[in-house]
């Protein structure tokens, strides 16, 4: 038999609900099968752990082919906030939580949540900025020598 | 289909061990499997979260998800998985002698 994964590094490089929403549930899924892991947020997937952002992410209706939906309804005022709602009272009755409670449960779960250090200088941001769940911000030297010994996922 | 022993009782159990029939199950058989899984022993924090589960197993017919043993007010998610280490919705599972999960969350 082929050796179990023990660890897994998942980054999450983009932001709305899609972007965000495959590493949590790929984090939390590892945690509960007692594999470790982390998970860096970089780029705009660094909204997931910003206190004032993370609650309020949504879904993109325009320039999003897999939302079948002309860009020019797309564009409509409100169209994008229905979207997310309908989507994230479907994924609440699946128990798959909203992104702040999610965060909160994979850290409670024991996954370490890192922040990208490039990403956090780009857009001047703040330790303070991000939510109490996040470990650090590191640079990417330090994310390879937190994945080492497992497998690095790239979302 | 597989049958395993645990003290005096035998159990109908699918691939991965985990029981098929819930009337089979005893508090005995229970801290059997405990012991496969590496708990040595099944405290009071442990038998509330496995008597809720099978509680919810008998009104939903599936088992519990960790999100909602958390928000149930039965076991903080931190606690479960410090309860039922390396895996606590399946273990809890197994050892409550309920069907394996399926849920991705």
């Amino acid at each position: 038999m082929e050796d179990k994964i023990k660890k897994v590094s998942i980054v999450v490089s983009k932001g709305g609900l899609d972007g965000v929403y495959p590493g949590l549930i790929m984090a939390n899924g590892a945690r509960m099968d007692g594999i470790e892991a982390n998970l860096f947020f970089t780029f705009f997937g660094l909204d997931a752990i910003i206190t004032k952002r993370m609650g309020k992410i949504k879904i993109a209706t325009v320039g999003n082919p897999g939302m079948h939906m002309p860009s020019l309804i797309g564009i409509l005022p409100g169209m994008s906030a229905m979207a997310t709602s309908m989507m994230l009272k479907t994924m609440d009755k699946l128990d798959i939580p909203p992104i702040p409670e999610f965060i909160e449960m994979v850290y409670d779960a024991g996954c370490k949540l890192y922040a990208c250090k490039a990403t956090v200088d780009m857009f001047k941001l703040k330790k303070e900025d991000f939510c109490p769940q996040v470990d650090s911000i590191i640079n990417v030297g330090k994310f390879y020598e937190v994945s080492a010994g497992g497998e690095i996922i790239f979302t | 289909m597989p049958q395993k022993q645990y003290g005096a009782a035998t159990v109908d159990v699918d691939d991965e061990g985990f029981l098929t029939d819930l009337s089979q199950w005893t508090r005995e058989v229970a801290a059997a499997i405990a012991k496969e899984e590496g708990i040595a022993e099944l405290t009071p924090a442990h038998w509330k979260v496995l008597e809720f589960m099978q509680k919810e197993f008998k009104e939903n017919g599936t088992a519990p998800s960790i999100r909602k043993l958390n928000k149930s007010g039965v076991v903080s998610t931190k606690e479960l998985y410090d309860l039922f280490p390396g895996g606590p919705a399946k273990k809890a599972a197994k050892i409550a002698g309920l069907k394996k999960p399926e849920g991705c969350v």
